[in-house]
């Protein structure tokens, strides 16, 4: 073989290989897959690497393959960007995530530059706030969930002493200023306001301070892991609580940490989409392979599930056809059937109340 | 005043814990002259000790909660030491005698290696610990607020107590503790009488540990949650009350513990908790302004 057809044949490999590796679609996840919230991480790794199996047991999208891609922000801010910068060199057609508002906001400017459509379920107000085109939130947000805690708080915690407090992220902070918001609607007015600093382990100090205010009802803005230590450090001061927060509360390393005394914390989610009677083959599909699709697995799915549905409807997975088609239409998944406003809200989102009861969390009136 | 006298216990609850970890600077500083940095990473490894020891025994089916306890203390206080033993011998003995910046450097890279081995051996997860201990007595009621002390607490300020008076009796009375203090003084003359200077520094990393490990079952029992960076936080805190009691002094460890575990308490009580490390660090710039030896600590006397 003379050096012409050498350099020919590796022309025609490397094509050949180019194009293999060009029928691969790679969409994104984003969210915690390390540090103190890495459990919800792994919700939505879990439940996006099922849809995208899936998918493509059904052909995939558009004749190509999904490769999912997965990135960890560990909630950082800084993290997520540089998290959105790789996966914009890895060329992803479609993001779900970030988890933590705090990411998803910084992050999705990142996005939005490099034109690359993403679905979160972050819930501040800010993530689809400020106009950017790119994301769609696939969850209600926390003036929708701070209204709906805070009439529970009005209807049915009558006469009981409030306090508000929150950890200081984007998230937190948005939820608990949300819920204090609707309690000055009800005319209610907290005993106190306070934040916290997320990730430190003694909290008795602000223990001691509800205590002194005779306290009962905790409205708390933040994360599973620091309502378990602030619940323990109740029960050891005999102060009985009864805490009311938002989706984060789903996760079930709550009453691992927190005891029996996860038994009052209720909280805001969508309703479940465990008992949708159109989820019911993908929860078994779960199940069976050993992972309960609790909190955010059936949501990671879905997202899944609207990409595909999108770019089959769009016929392509350009960035502009795909914003249009998801803009307009209305799509059938594990959640639900999702439609999106001008902003990238939901046009009906709903939240109820559920409360923790022996290691399960159920929907209450 | 019932809340004062509330804060007052949680304060010297967490005191006792930073106090605990500090005498592991100090001691160190006192008989090396540097700072091991990755001492409050030695203590967040005996709070992994801790967990996987309480769940071993909780597989095996030991149900008592005073026996788990003071198996779970033997175990981490023996695993720990070891850790303290092998930390020195890796980290800063090969460097006993180059420049001083080359330990202190060593021993920042012992943090990182620590924390991160724990983050991939464990997994970066926070580690809970199902409650135990969170009964308590109520020592009086004023109006609708009870003052409490849980057991938990009771315990963590008892077996203080008891370590400090069994600590200072070995570092007063005993034939180690005369040599720990003539390593302190001068170790070249230590060696010339006799002593084996290596085999003393290495006990006192020992000791180190295990009071750290004390703290860090403590802890693990009275909060319930433990990850991987734990260590950071509270290797900070305590260092901060090394320097804040003098450097290089035990009773000053101890005191420098006591005054920022109530500091923190009250400042989060009474003011806000969110400012709460900035007040701790305020007090703590104040004092070095007026003492720059801390509270307990003799100046240094250069030496001709």
């Amino acid at each position: 073989m003379n050096k012409k057809t050498l350099l020919a044949t590796c022309c025609v490999a490397l094509m050949g290989m180019t194009g293999v590796a060009h029928a691969d679609l790679a969409v994104g996840i984003a969210g915690p897959m390390t540090g103190q919230y890495a459990s919800n991480g792994d919700q939505i790794r879990k439940g996006a690497e099922q849809a995208v199996a899936d998918i493509n047991a059904k052909g995939g999208v558009l004749g190509q393959k999904l490769k999912l891609e997965v990135g960890d922000d560990a909630c950082d801010p800084k993290q997520a960007v540089s998290v959105a910068n790789t996966m914009v060199n890895k060329k992803i057609v479609f993001m779900h995530g970030h988890w933590c508002s705090s990411s998803t906001i910084p992050a999705s400017d990142v996005y939005n530059e490099s034109q690359i459509l993403m679905a979160t379920v972050s819930t501040n107000p800010k993530v689809t706030d400020r106009g950017l085109k790119n994301i769609f939130r696939i969850m209600g947000s926390d003036d929708q969930q701070g209204k709906v805690g805070g009439d529970y708080i009005a209807d049915h915690m009558q006469g009981k002493k409030v306090a508000v407090l929150d950890d200081k992220s984007a998230y937190g902070k948005g939820l608990a200023d949300e819920i204090a918001k609707e309690l000055a609607v009800k005319s209610i007015t907290p005993v106190l306001r306070e934040s916290i600093t997320a990730g430190e382990k003694d909290y008795t100090g602000i223990i001691s301070k509800l205590k002194t205010a005779s306290v009962d009802v905790l409205a708390y803005g933040g994360y599973h892991t620091e309502v378990a230590l602030l619940l323990r450090q109740a029960e050891q001061a005999d102060l009985k609580l009864t805490v009311i927060s938002g989706d984060t509360m789903t996760n079930s390393e709550l009453v691992t940490a927190a005891g029996p005394a996860a038994n009052n914390v209720m909280f805001t989610f969508a309703p479940d989409p465990r008992k949708n009677a159109d989820s019911a083959a993908v929860v078994k599909e779960f199940r069976d392979a050993g992972v309960e699709p609790e909190g955010y697995v059936l949501y990671a799915y879905a997202a899944m599930q609207l990409f595909a549905d999108a770019a089959n409807k769009a016929g392509s997975v350009k960035y502009t056809d795909l914003r249009k088609a998801m803009a307009s239409n209305t799509f059938n998944t594990v959640v639900g059937p999702l439609s999106f406003d001008d902003k990238g809200n939901l046009k009906s989102p709903g939240f109820v109340m559920y409360k923790w009861q022996d290691g399960k969390y159920d929907s209450v009136q | 005043m019932a809340q004062a006298l509330q804060q007052l216990i949680n304060g010297l609850t967490l005191g006792s814990v930073y106090g605990l970890i500090a005498i592991g600077y100090t001691m160190v500083y006192g008989i090396i002259g540097m700072i091991n940095f990755a001492h409050g990473d030695v203590y967040m490894v005996s709070a992994f000790i801790a967990v996987t020891t309480f769940t071993l025994l909780a597989a095996l089916g030991v149900s008592s909660v005073p026996l788990a306890l003071l198996v779970v203390l033997v175990v981490a206080v023996l695993f720990t030491s070891a850790y303290g033993w092998t930390v020195e011998r890796t980290a800063y003995r090969p460097l006993r005698n180059s420049t001083r910046l080359a330990p202190l450097i060593s021993a920042i890279g012992m943090s990182i290696f620590l924390q991160n081995m724990v983050q991939v051996t464990q997994g970066a997860r926070v580690k809970p610990v199902p409650p135990m201990l969170s009964d308590g007595i109520t020592l009086f009621t004023s109006g609708s607020y009870s003052v409490r002390i849980s057991s938990a607490q009771i315990l963590i300020i008892v077996l203080t107590v008891v370590l400090m008076a069994g600590f200072t009796w070995l570092i007063t009375r005993t034939a180690f503790g005369r040599q720990q203090r003539a390593c302190e003084q001068d170790r070249l003359v230590t060696a010339f009488l006799g002593y084996n200077v290596d085999r003393i520094i290495s006990l006192t990393f020992m000791i180190g540990a295990a009071l750290a490990a004390v703290a860090g079952v403590m802890v693990t029992m009275y909060y319930g949650v433990v990850d991987f960076y734990i260590g950071f936080v509270a290797g900070i805190k305590a260092f901060t009350a090394a320097v804040l009691g003098g450097v290089g002094s035990l009773p000053g460890a101890m005191l420098g513990g006591l005054i920022i575990g109530l500091l923190e308490s009250f400042w989060a009580s009474y003011l806000s908790p969110e400012y709460k490390d900035i007040g701790t660090f305020v007090i703590l710039i104040m004092v070095l302004m007026f003492r720059p030896s801390g509270l307990l600590g003799r100046p240094e006397v250069e030496k001709v």
